[in-house]
């Protein structure tokens, strides 16, 4: 990573990383006399895998929920595609193409696997009220256009056999992998994942690890993710902060951070006098 | 043999006061699916909406009583009557307006609350509407009438006079209110499963977090459903406030929706019909067959036993989901 620049970078593997989709300044995130997240900068850039680890307790689920406008800093700037971003609600996010998974999924239980999907389309469907309500040319049109894109996607993770199947009924591995498919199916440009793999065996976190680095390749999302498991962070991102104590203690490629003195003291502990 | 033609008399009745029951009820399971809320409030939302009707229809001075004590005057009527189709869809217009302003005062403000601060918060909104309404329209009983045909259907009475040698009386108000809450049913029904603010909608009633995430605005989705349940609400005004005239105790009918959404289950559309129809017919019936040995008026309670024969062995109702917790 040494040819870092405003304009981008070219990662291990040869890929081409673009300036900064997303970067947040000095943002400082208190809960009463609590603080979750102090004074930490970063930036995620256009196409890249980027990953933020550190211990339970850490402030990472709490950053992510900043970037996804379920909290809102006391403090920082957040900025998306070279704008100011103000004060605004999760699903207003949602309309600017920030899509997101959570680390106790969330799904529709009660809907289809296909029904969940569809929802991650609702901002792409653009009929009105009263033409969707009585069901009119564009409004149908739209509902066929949009099932098409998300068969795509059902095809791309693999869960076509499951389709029809309410989500309440599936396992944990493809319950995660449905809540993926609903937020691939907003067609975001930043994509976050929290935990994406937590609770899963050996090989679900394959699959899954496998999905991402697909769903980067094939469509260039920009993926940010939470991870606790360090091999698999540092198998699939471009580049890594590290947080601990609600701070930054560390930013870089996944070498770069494996080396950080701070960062080893973090996981593995430190004798303080 | 006339046992049984009487029989089949009474339990048509039955069947179309289940649909007015089943009326009432809709309107509790739309808020319930969309926002986990039991909306106390949802008989008195019916009582307001006939109220309203009423007050456009005949020219009546919102808040006449208040203006007249405040400022001394005598105003009561504008002096002009309003034509049924548009005081109905004024009225629409002011469920929708209340409905916004439930989202902004109430709701709003108790989002992520446990369902029974909710519940209480409905009960409040109760008492609060029905108090709006007496000082907006006055306390007196009133009469409503949008033009619906009412009285026996002669040309029923004739044909089964003819098939059975015995005439049915069955009134014409009842069979427009089965029409137009067929209508209503399949019209929700396929807005919810259908269209993208159904499935909004749906989504909400799901999870908030997720829908959320997804880019569904809450405030956006609560105001649709219960400007859609002032609908519901409207058209059940409208039903039972044409047959027993427009007054305090119409919003008591929601009462009688509790033991419907106990048998069809709180959050299924379907439920509600079939549990409105399974009551209106059980209780005629019933009346009908085991009424004169027990001194009759069993009508007053056979629903909730019923009901809660239901809570003992099916907890869920006939369509509820199944609560099925792991451990």
């Amino acid at each position: 990573m040494n040819s870092m620049t405003s304009d981008g970078y070219i990662t291990a593997d040869g890929r081409q990383i673009g300036g900064k989709l997303m970067e947040l300044k000095n943002i400082t995130l208190r809960f009463g006399g609590v603080v979750a997240i102090k004074d930490i900068s970063f930036d995620i850039r256009q196409g890249e895998i980027r990953a933020i680890i550190g211990p339970n307790g850490a402030g990472k689920s709490s950053m992510l929920n900043v970037v996804s406008g379920f909290y809102h800093p006391q403090e920082g700037e957040v900025w998306f595609k070279g704008q100011r971003r103000q004060p605004m609600k999760p699903h207003q996010v949602a309309g600017l193409g920030v899509a997101r998974t959570f680390q106790n999924i969330a799904l529709f239980d009660g809907m289809s696997v296909l029904d969940n999907i569809m929802t991650g389309r609702l901002k792409k469907m653009k009929a009105g009220f009263l033409s969707q309500a009585i069901w009119w040319g564009k409004a149908e049109r739209e509902e066929n256009e949009n099932r098409a894109a998300v068969e795509r996607i059902i095809d791309f993770l693999e869960i076509q056999n499951i389709r029809k199947t309410p989500v309440g009924r599936l396992p944990y591995g493809l319950k995660k992998r449905v809540e993926l498919a609903r937020a691939l199916a907003a067609e975001p440009q930043l994509l976050l994942l929290d935990e994406p793999m937590a609770g899963m065996n050996v090989e679900e976190k394959e699959d899954m690890s496998r999905f991402i680095l697909d769903v980067n390749d094939e469509f260039g999302t920009t993926i940010c993710l939470i991870e606790h498991d360090m091999g698999v962070v540092m198998d699939l991102s471009d580049r890594v902060v590290v947080m601990d104590y609600g701070r930054k203690i560390g930013d870089g490629t996944p070498d770069e951070v494996r080396n950080n003195q701070q960062v080893i003291d973090a996981y593995l502990g430190v004798a303080h006098e | 043999m006339d046992q049984l033609i009487f029989a089949s008399e009474v339990m048509l009745n039955g069947l179309m006061t289940g649909v007015m029951y089943a009326l009432v009820a809709l309107g509790f399971v739309l808020i319930f699916k969309a926002s986990g809320v039991f909306n106390y409030a949802q008989g008195v939302l019916a009582l307001f909406a006939a109220l309203t009707l009423v007050g456009i229809q005949n020219g009546q001075v919102p808040f006449a009583h208040l203006i007249n004590a405040a400022f001394g005057t005598s105003l009561h009527h504008f002096g002009w009557t309003v034509p049924s189709i548009l005081a109905v869809a004024l009225t629409a217009l002011v469920m929708v307006g209340l409905a916004f302003l439930i989202e902004k005062l109430v709701l709003q403000h108790l989002v992520g609350q446990e369902p029974i601060i909710l519940f209480m918060a409905t009960i409040g909104l109760a008492y609060f509407l029905e108090g709006l309404g007496d000082v907006m329209w006055g306390a007196d009983i009133k009469t409503l009438d949008v033009g619906l045909p009412q009285g026996i259907s002669e040309s029923i009475e004739s044909v089964t006079d003819s098939w059975f040698g015995y005439g049915y009386f069955i009134d014409r108000l009842d069979i427009w209110a089965t029409v137009i809450a067929a209508l209503l049913v399949a019209a929700l029904v396929a807005f919810a499963q259908y269209t993208k603010q159904g499935r909004a909608m749906r989504a909400v009633a799901d999870d908030h977090q997720a829908a959320l995430s997804v880019g569904i605005s809450l405030r956006f989705i609560w105001v649709m459903v219960w400007s859609i349940a002032g609908f519901v609400a409207l058209v059940a005004g409208i039903m039972w406030g044409t047959k027993s005239g427009v007054q305090f105790s119409l919003s008591l009918i929601a009462l009688k929706a509790l033991p419907v959404l106990m048998l069809g289950g709180f959050t299924s559309i379907p439920g509600a019909i079939v549990g409105g129809l399974i009551i209106g017919v059980g209780e005629k019936l019933f009346e009908f067959a085991i009424g004169p040995m027990v001194g009759g008026a069993t009508e007053n309670w056979f629903a909730y036993v019923l009901a809660l024969l239901f809570l003992v062995f099916r907890p869920q109702g006939l369509f509820g989901e199944r609560i099925i917790e792991r451990v």
